[in-house]
């Protein structure tokens, strides 16, 4: 069965047919092409694919792209804007706390949703929101460092792009090859 | 010598080192704390990886696995799957091309690209390419297999036993024992004045990833491209030519991005052919890439071991004699198993003995994993010079430093061309507050405080061949070509300061072309920790080169001697006189040739000398007694690694090192069901890694740095491996500090260490 759904990512608004059975991280990846979101286990372990879906922090592999119909989305592409870095992206790039860069993504939204709330967490508390991003490269020390130094950063006034704004509705069908079985 | 797990038996040569270069005195760039030159595109999100990677008119495949430990296919009908929607193509071992050696070459491989003996739970049954990633995994489930199950082993003991079902045609024994001796063992233990004895083990790890394994192949009539995630395209390159019968001339395999590998993404893998299979078939792209689950089960671990270890001393600590035994496995197909080397090389001691069984199971294969068999040996030993040093009553760091070795007696008894070891115990020991810490009191309550400390060698200290290419352009920029993969260590961040350490070049004025068969220059893949002090001596060659042809030319312009100039910021500057200088966009000679090309090579070791990296870790732990849980509190990591090109990434990988030996010494177990043989936990929920609530907040990182000028043309040793192999033992002795029990079986587990206590009658 298939649907028609609206959702604003990253400020645009798309309209995407899917499969009710697609997840988020699919029409996000394979329909709009944003491969800033990583696909590390697709079954809510690793939080590569970590987005905001209305601000919150979801795993996009446990989430429908249906249960997306309406909602706000933010992946890791609607942080920073042309060319100009979140400070928390600053902050992972300057703080080395990234090594392959395959949890960065998601560790990187999974940090935002915490300072939005939190503006000047404790060492305990950014471990704590981290603790659904696994990393097996870096050891972690350096993303908690980043996430703090961002967070003072941020709290000095050091602002975030502004997210990019697309009036148009876009349009998207997935899969781009349907069959009807013999 | 180590196994040269990235080589493939081949043995290395070099093509003549193509400069003479002293070794560098202060250095403006190299040692500096450099961010990633690529971390923009990896913190934006902009960084393609392979699994991000898709091609127009791209299928998406998917592998069908079998879901027994050991068993043999009767038969296969894929009839219903080729009508599923969207299916394009079925791959099974009766398709054309198919029937491929594998896990060997030619007569001596071990099995086939898909075999009908198969081994462990995992192992290839099939394949399938659809037009969506859902219809290809839904055709899998019409595809019917009979199987025959057999009965299977998932022990090296149980391998053994009489009458146990055998894997191969040979048996179930990868190779005889290898056996290593020096000196008289018995007359050793006879002039001991303690002995010490204890069987340790480790569980098998699993290497992975954030990135699973996986690749995207394209034909272009009878020449293919390959995207993969890999350590070593030019390893990929030669495993797909060979299996494909192509020339390796027609075989690109493109890796820039890759989401880790820790030593399980050195050789091709069979999804790569099958990839290449299943788009030669269909005439399309075909993406291929494992689940999670699949992952687990087959790309790689690093294998159980059971050591039992006997060691003698002096009462002044003095090593009289070292009997090491070692059982592992490779698993189900031939791999390396072996983990004596830290017994016979760390220590100076006449009188070693040193055994390595490897057997066949019916498991996943292992693969090596960062410092293959190193912290297995550093887990049994080190925690056996602990126990050694309580029963002489003396401090287990003046233990080691008793018994530090200026040459490697396991080869040929040739010096190291440094050797740091005393160094990092003392350094690290003074850092940690080791005396102070030794002398605080444990603790009165259900939580006991300890410490304790193991140190550790890597055996390799890389080598030729690596070829690379500097181009500089009339603007002044640069590029470097190179064929190595960066997997997160911060390769191309390095080379790009040793060419702006040459060149005088901004390093955000170097673009890197790298890991690309087709249009970079060899280079091993990355591992062994070796592809820093591999391949940084062949860009300086390559920059020099440049430089020289630069300064001749702007010679001729300057009238004054080249041996009179030198690069500075962006000009030619002459020594003597400052005042006489010619900006390198200036130089007529560059502007008319519009590109000057160095092209440098790596030279061989120095002669009758050995590399080696050294370390000692130190760790503080709070122990439960009621609970058994461990908490590490503290760590440090004290490492000679010879010259440290990137400060800041040095400590990335020190730091991630020290959590995987975490992970060894306190969560990571592959467990095999006994009745089922299958792995029940093939998933991260369950494999547990460390997360950011399990490392310790507290973590210093040392370098000890001894001038290195023999080990190559930067000075640079490897960091990645040696920064893991002692941190586990380090933790285990420091619960053995806290509360006098000692866990000889990793990981240290809750219920393990409960058990331990319980039977001391120490439970509160």
């Amino acid at each position: 069965m298939r649907k028609t759904i609206t959702l604003e990512v990253n400020g645009a608004s798309e309209t995407a047919e899917v499969e009710v059975g697609t997840t988020l991280l699919r029409l996000l990846r394979d329909g709009l092409d944003l491969t800033g979101t990583k696909e590390g286990c697709n079954e809510g372990e690793c939080g590569s694919c970590m987005v905001l879906l209305d601000g919150r922090p979801v795993n996009a592999c446990l989430v429908l792209a249906v249960e997306a119909d309406g909602a706000r989305v933010t992946t890791v592409e609607g942080l920073s804007r042309d060319g100009l870095l979140h400070p928390l992206q600053r902050a992972f790039l300057a703080h080395a706390a990234v090594q392959c860069g395959f949890c960065t993504p998601g560790m990187i939204v999974s940090a935002v949703a915490l300072l939005r709330d939190d503006p000047d967490p404790s060492e305990d508390a950014v471990r704590r929101a981290l603790s659904g991003n696994l990393c097996r490269c870096t050891g972690y020390r350096q993303i908690v460092d980043a996430v703090r130094a961002a967070a003072a950063a941020l709290r000095a006034g050091e602002g975030a792009p502004e997210p990019p704004r697309r009036a148009e509705t876009r349009p998207t069908a997935l899969p781009v090859r349907e069959e009807v079985p013999a | 010598m180590v196994e040269l797990y990235w080589l493939q038996g081949a043995v290395p040569e070099t093509a003549a080192p193509t400069a003479e270069m002293p070794p560098w005195g202060e250095t403006k760039v190299v040692g500096t704390r450099q961010p990633r030159v690529d971390a923009y595109e990896r913190v934006s999100g902009s960084a393609v990886y392979p699994r991000d990677f898709t091609l127009p008119d791209m299928l998406h495949a998917a592998l069908l696995l079998c879901p027994h430990p050991h068993a043999r296919v009767k038969a296969i009908d894929t009839s219903a799957a080729e009508k599923m929607p969207g299916v394009r193509a079925v791959l099974t071992g009766r398709s054309p091309g198919a029937d491929v050696p594998w896990y060997g070459r030619g007569d001596k491989a071990a099995s086939r690209l898909f075999d009908d003996h198969l081994r462990h739970e995992g192992d290839e049954v099939a394949a399938v390419a659809a037009e969506t990633p859902d219809q290809a995994f839904d055709a899998l489930r019409a595809i019917r297999v009979t199987y025959e199950e057999l009965p299977f082993v998932l022990t090296p003991e149980a391998a053994l036993a009489k009458g146990a079902p055998s894997l191969h045609a040979w048996g179930n024994r990868y190779g005889e024992p290898s056996v290593y001796e020096r000196g008289d063992l018995a007359a050793g233990f006879a002039a001991a004045d303690a002995v010490v004895e204890g069987t340790y083990s480790t569980a098998c790890e699993l290497h992975a990833p954030m990135e699973v394994h996986g690749s995207v192949a394209k034909w272009d009539g009878s020449r293919l491209t390959v995207w993969d995630t890999t350590q070593g395209v030019f390893a990929v390159q030669q495993a797909v030519a060979e299996a494909l019968k192509l020339p390796l001339a027609h075989v690109r395999v493109i890796g820039p991005y890759m989401g880790g590998g820790f030593g399980s993404k050195l050789e091709g893998g069979k999804y790569t052919v099958m990839a290449a299979l299943l788009a030669r078939a269909t005439a399309r792209p075909v993406k291929l890439f494992l689940t999670r689950e699949q992952e687990f089960l087959v790309t790689g671990n690093r294998p159980a071991n059971t050591m039992k270890v006997r060691v003698g001393a002096k009462k002044d600590g003095t090593l009289t004699a070292i009997d090491y035994h070692s059982m592992g496995s490779g698993g189900a197909y031939p791999s390396g198993a072996g983990t004596a080397f830290l017994a016979t090389d760390l220590y100076t001691c006449p009188n070693v003995r040193a055994v390595d069984e490897n057997v066949a199971i019916n498991a996943g294969r292992a693969r090596p994993m960062r410092a293959p068999g190193f912290p297995q040996g550093a887990w049994a030993l080190e925690q056996a010079l602990d126990e050694l040093a309580g029963k002489l009553g003396l401090d287990p760091v003046a233990l080691r430093l008793k018994n530090v070795p200026t040459v490697s007696q396991r080869r040929g008894n040739q010096p190291y061309t440094s050797t740091g070891l005393a160094e990092c115990l003392r350094q690290g020991a003074k850092a940690f507050g080791w005396d102070e810490a030794r002398a605080r009191a444990k603790g009165t309550g259900p939580v006991r405080k300890g410490v304790g400390m193991a140190a550790a060698l890597w055996g390799y200290g890389g080598g030729p061949p690596s070829t690379a290419i500097v181009k500089l352009f009339t603007d002044g920029s640069v590029n470097l070509n190179m064929g190595a993969a960066d997997i997160g260590t911060g390769t191309k961040t390095v080379m790009a300061m040793v060419v702006a350490e040459e060149l005088a070049v901004p390093l955000d004025r170097i673009q890197i072309e790298h890991a690309d068969t087709g249009t970079t220059e060899y280079a091993s893949p990355s591992g062994g920790s070796k592809t820093v002090p591999s391949d940084s001596p062949a860009v300086r060659a390559a920059a020099v080169e440049v430089r020289s042809k630069l300064l001749a030319l702007a010679a001729e312009e300057m009238k004054v001697p080249v041996a009179d100039l030198a690069l500075d910021g962006g000009s030619v500057v002459s020594r003597k006189d400052p005042a006489k200088k010619l900006a390198v966009t200036a130089v007529p000679g560059l502007q008319r040739q519009q590109v000057l090309v160095g092209v440098g090579t790596r030279g061989p070791n120095a002669e009758g000398k050995v590399v080696s990296e050294f370390a000692a870790h130190f760790a503080e732990v709070e122990v439960n007694e009621r609970t058994g849980e461990v908490t590490v509190t503290r760590l440090v990591a004290a490492q000679e690694s010879g010259r440290v090109m990137n400060r800041l990434t040095f400590e990335n990988q020190v730091r991630g090192g020290l959590v995987m030996g975490l992970g060894l010494g306190r969560t990571e177990e592959r467990v095999l069901d006994r009745q089922t043989g299958k792995m029940v936990n093939a998933n991260w929920h369950d494999y547990k890694i460390p997360t950011a609530l399990d490392v310790p907040a507290a973590q210093e990182v040392l370098s000890v740095d001894p001038k290195d000028t023999l080990c190559n043309t930067t000075g640079a040793k490897g960091v990645g491996e040696p920064a893991t192999i002692p941190t586990a033992a380090a933790i285990a002795n420091a619960v053995a500090n806290a509360v006098g029990v000692r866990v000889k079986d990793s990981p240290i587990t809750p219920p393990r260490l409960c058990a331990l206590l319980h039977a001391r009658g120490k439970v509160g």
